[in-house]
């Protein structure tokens, strides 16, 4: 596949290793934020090709993992609501609530409906006129434009069945609350595709102020380690930047058109993740101009209060501070089959990960 | 969920494109990005395509990388 295979020939993995070893002497940790690049790290083995004093750590970059326990409860209780058809991209109807999951609810006869673009919503919509369909809007900037999208697109039909539940998120704050919690990190290899969108100046406060490295990354093997050498060489010399691996598709003003979008729609606002908690203005709220779309101003639902998968340390695990293997249940009694936590959900979940890649 | 797939363009229609991943068509939506054509590569998320990929700047990233593979030490 063109743009793929390029960047996957093992001789030039091996190559990139090899000049790797050669430039990296301090002992270093990376966060990689986006769950894609945990995928990647560990499908292709990267791990094993990293000299010894660099670490790899994974961070809260899995929609589905992050997404918190009040927001699937919430989910739940919508998909209750007589004549109401939820609509979802795929994982998160199999993430367990506080009782039980929508992957149960919809064995028990609710409507909800895995898609694949919110725009199949709107179809959904115009077809069952009697009907009110709400999307669960989860991913971060990459995801959140297609939601603003179709929100716009909703107005200007004048479809008045349809509704977002919007639990987007936004990467730079869960990012400064991970250094400002003190999780040790050097660099961070940054998400590529929320970053076509953003543009890198999201980024400049933490190489300016935390004295970070930031290198934008594409998924591929090659683009992965082509980012560590980049990033070993701003932090062996001490100069902390933004740069960009990823050139053939971010560029630093990112995707302006989409950006527009997210702004036209969506305002900042606190948001609760997942063994994160509430972080100040990271979470994308629907505009009030937009309230006939927003969910949670058109159906009113009590919601139990939340809790947490006994035993489950996912919180922990998107903070980078613990791993599935130190993880009482992991594969004993949380596996992809039968997941406990989120993290084991989402096929880019670090514990679905290391679950499927454990050697 | 932040994965997106370069697909290549094979027609346009409105904001609507149609695009291929290994021969297998898929429908994507072009209401977050401009001037796409045919033959074009987009990043394809969700439906949606989020941006071009670009060609010269592939090419030179490729190139850095086979660099450091030419200059291995034997």
């Amino acid at each position: 596949m063109k743009y793929v295979d390029e960047y996957r020939k093992k001789e030039l993995i091996l190559s990139v290793a090899e000049k790797l070893r050669t430039v990296s002497k301090k002992e270093i940790v990376l966060m990689e934020v986006c769950g894609g690049h945990t995928m990647a790290i560990h499908r292709f083995g990267l791990n094993s090709l990293l000299p010894p004093n660099i670490h790899l750590i994974s961070g809260p970059g899995c929609p589905v993992c992050v997404s918190s326990q009040h927001f699937i409860d919430k989910a739940m209780a919508y998909s209750k609501i007589p004549d109401v058809i939820i609509t979802t991209y795929g994982d998160l109807i199999r993430v367990p609530g506080s009782t039980t999951s929508l992957e149960k609810e919809r064995a028990a006869g609710n409507d909800i409906r895995i898609i694949y673009s919110v725009l199949e919503s709107l179809e959904i919509a115009k077809d069952n006129p009697g009907k009110n369909i709400i999307f669960l809007g989860i991913g971060f900037e990459t995801t959140a434009p297609a939601t603003a999208a179709a929100i716009i697109r909703a107005k200007q039909e004048k479809i008045s069945n349809f509704f977002v539940l919007s639990a987007h998120k936004v990467m730079p704050p869960v990012m400064k609350a991970l250094v400002e919690e003190g999780v040790k990190i050097d660099g961070f290899i940054a998400p590529g595709h929320v970053t076509a969108i953003t543009g890198t100046t999201i980024y400049n406060e933490l190489a300016s102020d935390y004295g970070l490295g930031v290198v934008v990354t594409g998924f591929e093997p090659a683009d992965i380690m082509q980012a560590i050498i980049m990033l070993v060489i701003q932090i062996e010399s001490g100069k902390q930047q933004v740069e960009i691996q990823y050139q053939r598709v971010v560029h630093k003003e990112g995707n302006k058109i989409a950006q527009k979008l997210l702004n036209e729609v969506f305002v900042a606002g606190d948001d609760r993740w997942r063994g994160l908690g509430i972080i100040a203005e990271s979470g994308l709220k629907i505009r009030e101009e937009f309230y006939s779309f927003d969910a949670e101003n058109n159906f009113a639902v009590e919601i139990p209060e939340s809790t947490e998968p006994k035993g489950c340390i996912c919180g922990q695990i998107l903070r980078g501070l613990k791993t599935p293997a130190d993880c009482s249940l992991f594969i004993k009694r949380c596996t992809p089959t039968d997941p406990v936590g989120a993290c084991m959900v989402s096929g880019e979940g670090t514990c679905a990960t290391y679950f499927k890649y454990r050697s | 969920m932040c994965l997106a797939i370069p697909a290549k363009v094979i027609g346009v229609e409105g904001k609507t494109a149609t695009v291929t991943i290994e021969d297998v068509e898929y429908t994507a939506s072009l209401l977050l990005l401009d001037d796409v054509k045919p033959g074009d590569f987009i990043m394809l998320h969700a439906g949606f395509a989020i941006e071009k990929v670009d060609p010269l700047e592939a090419a030179e990233t490729l190139q850095l990388l086979l660099d450091m593979e030419r200059n291995r030490p034997d």
